[in-house]
């Protein structure tokens, strides 16, 4: 990949993006404000409390929400965007259908995208082997755990090998212990997939422990209040949360959304 | 299969037999007369009697209550599956139905009788008619039931309303169907008897006022014996069924 157009032609461009919501005739900003660059292949997380329009925000790039002011988009010359091919998409709940065994909920994208079924198949079990749930492919999903779930959904989200990643809290349902595995794991996916993955979470430890650039969202008013990059090695382990810097970063995030 | 359902299986067999053994032994110990309540075996011994025409009748109340069964779960399901296609339709339609869902179906049957005349399909429509509100309201219920965020997976990929139809709305109202289609078994064989008692010349029903004039009570205790084998035969498919199509944990118990 030739580097400096990479750097010149971001991925993804977002400008004072806005959304309004009417109630009651009253106008709510659900998101302002909201300017960042993307590189191909970064991992990017939103972080704000409930309400600040980050789920709004993962709606619009998934082209389910319209915007009311501002400019985005998906996609540069080196890599084109299809909005009805490239987006994966996983949410706080993993929303298997339960009817399905997990091979066949993972090729649930591509069959809608009506992709050849031999090869997907075969996808779907490289990938499922990737999120490790080697095995699992003939189980029902109340065979599995809740982190395991949200495992086969990823795996489901990468499916159609689509360029952009959107992640909804996809593991605010878990316990703490599985969750903090799962961030490990979700590294270790974005690196072998090499996938832009735009990352939903209200927890500031996880966005700067997976991010590769942070955006900061507060409510009242929904604005974006911080972007920046996060300077800390990849690869990334548990080890890196007592890095300085890390707790530099968390600070900075309290700090904006005033909690300190 | 495993040693849990050979468990419940056997369980299911002794109760019954007990039952049975409870019944013929509580009327022989008490010494009740045959025409108050005959033993199973002086129930039994009616089949014997040629004159009774226990075929005519067996097949006659058989073909009203999986004909009226038949028809509400096809008419049923489809008018759900439209409502749930078109908004408007739903709105116009539902807050009627819900009301004419409580007419007392069983009160509609003279009427039907007089519209159409007996006959067996005339008990067929009235099977129908009892049948068909609790396989539409619970079809459509199902197909509200759908997660909001797969629907924005399904959109995401700009994926067709037929798509999210087939792969979604459908297979996950399944087991609503099935819960449906269970609570409208007990209904339907009850429909068919009460089309048969208001007016009719043949079917199990019917033969059971015939042979209270006579007192003949082992007779009326195995055509209710019989009409209860139907529906047991109906809820066992309607059972299996449910086994083949629904994965054990979407099941709605």
């Amino acid at each position: 990949m030739n580097r400096e157009q990479t750097m010149s032609e971001p991925f993804i461009s977002l400008s004072n993006v806005r959304k309004v919501y009417m109630s009651r005739n009253i106008e709510f900003e659900a998101i302002s404000n909201v300017t960042m660059e993307i590189a191909e292949g970064e991992l990017v997380c939103l972080v704000g409390p409930s309400g600040c329009g980050k789920s709004t925000l993962l709606r619009i790039l998934a082209g389910l929400h319209d915007h009311d002011a501002g400019e985005v988009h998906i996609g540069n010359a080196t890599t084109p965007f299809d909005p009805s091919k490239d987006i994966g998409m996983v949410f706080q709940q993993p929303l298997l259908l339960k009817w399905r065994r997990i091979l066949e909920n993972v090729l649930l994208p591509a069959e809608i995208l009506g992709l050849p079924a031999k090869e997907s198949r075969e996808r779907a079990s490289d990938l499922l082997n990737m999120v490790g749930l080697e095995g699992f492919e003939d189980k029902y999903p109340y065979e599995l755990s809740g982190g395991m779930q949200q495992r086969a959904a990823i795996a489901r989200a990468l499916v159609h090998d689509p360029k952009l990643i959107l992640m909804d809290e996809p593991f605010g349902a878990l316990d703490a212990l599985t969750r903090e595995k799962m961030n490990l794991e979700l590294l270790d996916i974005w690196r072998k997939s090499q996938k832009t993955i735009l990352f939903v979470t209200h927890g500031i430890q996880e966005a700067v422990f997976l991010g590769t650039h942070v955006a900061v969202m507060s409510s009242s008013p929904a604005r974006m209040a911080d972007f920046f990059a996060v300077d800390l090695p990849h690869p990334r382990g548990l080890d890196i949360k007592t890095h300085e810097n890390f707790g530099v970063y968390t600070r900075r995030i309290y700090k904006l959304l005033g909690m300190e | 299969m495993s040693d849990g359902s050979w468990r419940k299986i056997l369980i299911i067999f002794l109760v019954h037999a007990a039952f049975v053994g409870f019944w013929w032994g509580g009327v022989i110990i008490a010494d009740i007369p045959a025409y108050i309540l005959p033993t199973p075996w002086q129930a039994l011994k009616t089949l014997e009697v040629e004159n009774y025409n226990w075929g005519t009748h067996f097949m006659a109340t058989s073909q009203e209550i999986f004909g009226g069964y038949i028809l509400a779960v096809i008419v049923g399901v489809t008018s759900a599956v439209m409502f749930s296609w078109s908004k408007t339709t739903d709105e116009i339609f539902m807050p009627l139905l819900v009301t004419l869902n409580m007419i007392p179906k069983v009160a509609m049957a003279p009427l039907f009788i007089v519209w159409l005349r007996f006959g067996i399909e005339t008990n067929i429509v009235i099977t129908f008619t009892i049948c068909f509100f609790p396989i539409l309201l619970n079809t459509a219920r199902g197909m509200r039931e759908v997660e909001p965020d797969l629907l924005d997976l399904v959109k995401s990929l700009h994926g067709s309303r037929w798509q999210i139809f087939t792969k979604i709305q459908l297979p996950g109202a399944l087991p609503y169907i099935f819960s449906g289609m269970k609570v409208a078994t007990v209904l339907a064989v009850a429909g068919a008897i009460v089309g048969e008692f208001i007016q009719s010349d043949k079917g199990l029903g019917w033969f059971m006022l015939v042979t209270q004039e006579a007192l003949n009570t082992d007779a009326m205790v195995m055509a209710l014996l019989l009409v209860t084998l139907i529906g047991v035969v109906l809820y066992g498919i309607v059972l299996l069924l449910e086994r083949i199509f629904i994965v054990q944990d979407a099941r709605v118990e």
